[in-house]
């Protein structure tokens, strides 16, 4: 059984149906991958699990345990952390207060431990500590936004656009931090990127989502050479025999 | 002489519009609702401490003791059942809301203690201490150092404790706060338990010097004026915005025609919006959308 199981999950804005029918599943242990382009649903995916909407059909089951509908800080506090898109700290908190805010459900000794090793995962932010959050530059909130998740210990991690707006080097940064994380602490990683090339090197298995469903799903290695990926994501095409591409010949997955 | 009479006795009377304006401003921060039955909740302090002490009899310390108790359970109480299933309904809506629970508190207050005006029994009533001249009432140190205290227990709680500090953070981003597991609906319900004792506090504080009866929650629009000045959004700006609202008042009562004294919380609001309409802290930041 998968860690995480979505089941027929159709979810609404309003009038407008962002998901239509999506079933996927985390495995443990392992770094899933959601692609797709803007407006696929990607992020409204991540916010149906971890309950911020709910669904208007379909099953979110997180270790066997039924969870759509759950307020969001219930479903956190059972093991998901989840690093929303463009970062969302608190601004006027200390990086160090954020830290030990991500830590807020829990009521261990481990606390400051657990502070340490995100310093050590991110070292800028302990030149910081004391800083407000708002003061971080992008990357640094980025950084601080996926240490407070990890101060949850969750058992699962949503992490939502990470490179958005990142310079190359960052982006690399970031993704040796979640393949560390998924490393050392065997953690469940379901990433939303849009910059396929970082998610398809440091995943494991990966779903393609366009407008509102899931259209391809295969392992990480598979999808970096299926021809449609290297099209739409990855920006690899072969010239055609007359050297212009027909229009015609272009797939839909529709 | 009579000017430091005058700033007295305007500090003490700003000190309460402070509290109530603080009031305002904590839910305001938290859940993004005005909350217009704040004097009202003062006035249900008021009264619930003048049932304690002079009816009762409790001892003055367990009667005021008991009042902040109540009152913090009737804030909850409210939030849970009025103010929750309002969360995402219009502004409007909520504010119609909160406009007509200060009517049902009222017509309570009026069934339940009669509309006569009340004297609230205080160890500390009618004391004086006379400084060259200068009369200061015991009711009046009470206010100012009751509501420094106050303020000083409310910094400590929101600067240091765990509750204080995810407070702060579930205001300053209410979806990551409740990402990161602060059960966000909770403390909405605990900023108005705080909120509604803090009235009760200002409620026990003015009853020795203005008499209880159900009207005396209008002076919350007076504070609700102080809060703005202040900058609505800020708790220093709150009790400055009050204090500034008091003090004038008692200089326009004396040095301006009959009718200024009244009026004048307003004017300085209007003031204030002209030359400054951020307030004097300004912590309101652009929405995101």
């Amino acid at each position: 059984m998968a860690l995480l199981e979505l089941t027929n999950i159709e979810t609404y804005y309003g009038p407008i149906m962002a998901i239509r029918g999506i079933s996927l599943n985390v495995e443990a242990g392992r770094i899933s991958v959601l692609l797709g382009a803007n407006g696929a649903g990607k992020t409204t995916v991540l916010k149906t699990i971890s309950g911020a909407m709910e669904p208007q059909k379909g099953r979110v089951t997180f270790n066997g345990e039924s969870i759509q509908g759950y307020d969001p800080d219930r479903v956190a506090r059972l093991g998901i952390g989840h690093v929303p898109e463009g970062r969302e700290v608190f601004p006027f908190l200390s990086v160090e207060e954020n830290l030990q805010m991500g830590a807020f459900s829990r009521n261990d000794p481990d606390i400051a431990q657990d502070i340490e090793r995100v310093f050590d995962y991110f070292p800028v932010l302990k030149d910081k500590a004391r800083q407000q959050a708002a003061y971080l530059s992008g990357g640094q909130q980025q950084m601080l936004a996926i240490g407070r998740a990890l101060m949850l210990r969750p058992t699962l991690m949503l992490l939502d656009e990470p490179s958005l707006g990142l310079s190359p080097r960052l982006v690399s940064e970031i993704a040796d931090i979640i393949v560390r994380v998924n490393d050392e602490q065997r953690m469940t990683i379901l990433l939303v990127e849009q910059n396929a090339r970082m998610a398809l090197d440091i995943g494991h298995y990966g779903y393609v989502m366009e407008v509102g469903r899931i259209v391809m799903e295969d392992t990480c290695e598979k999808l970096k050479s299926a021809t449609d990926i290297q099209e739409f994501y990855l920006g690899i095409r072969d010239e055609g025999v007359r050297g212009r591409r027909r229009w015609k010949q272009r797939k839909t997955w529709r | 002489m009579e000017i430091l009479q005058l700033l007295i006795s305007g500090i003490s009377q700003g000190c309460v519009y402070g509290l109530i304006a603080l009031g305002f401003v904590l839910i305001y921060k938290a859940t993004e609702m005005v909350n217009f039955a704040q004097g009202d909740l003062m006035m249900m302090g008021a009264f619930f401490a003048y049932t304690y002490a002079n009816v009762l009899e409790f001892p003055f310390v367990i009667a005021v003791l008991a009042t902040i108790a109540t009152m913090a359970l009737i804030g909850v109480i409210t939030e849970r059942l009025l103010l929750r299933p309002m969360i995402g309904e219009p502004h409007f809506s909520v504010l119609m809301l909160t406009i007509g629970l200060g009517f049902i508190l009222r017509a309570i207050a009026g069934a339940s203690w009669g509309n006569e005006p009340r004297s609230l029994n205080t160890p500390y009533a009618g004391g004086v201490i006379d400084l060259n001249g200068v009369i200061l009432g015991y009711e009046n140190l009470v206010i100012m150092i009751g509501t420094a205290l106050l303020c000083a227990l409310l910094y400590c709680f929101f600067r240091f404790t765990r509750l204080g500090i995810a407070m702060q953070a579930a205001s300053q981003n209410q979806l990551a706060a409740f990402y990161v597991g602060i059960p966000v609906k909770r403390i909405y319900a605990i900023v108005w338990g705080i909120s509604a004792s803090i009235s009760a506090v200002a409620g026990i504080l003015v009853a020795p010097v203005s008499l209880i009866d159900p009207q005396m929650g209008f002076i919350g629009i007076k504070a609700f004026a102080a809060a703005i000045v202040g900058g609505f959004g800020s708790l220093p700006g709150a009790i400055l915005g009050g204090l500034l609202i008091g003090v004038v008042e008692q200089f326009a009562g004396l040095y301006l025609p009959t009718g200024f004294s009244d009026v004048s919380a307003y004017i300085i609001l209007l003031i204030m919006l002209l030359i400054r309409p951020q307030g004097i802290f300004a912590t309101m930041q652009q929405k995101k959308v």
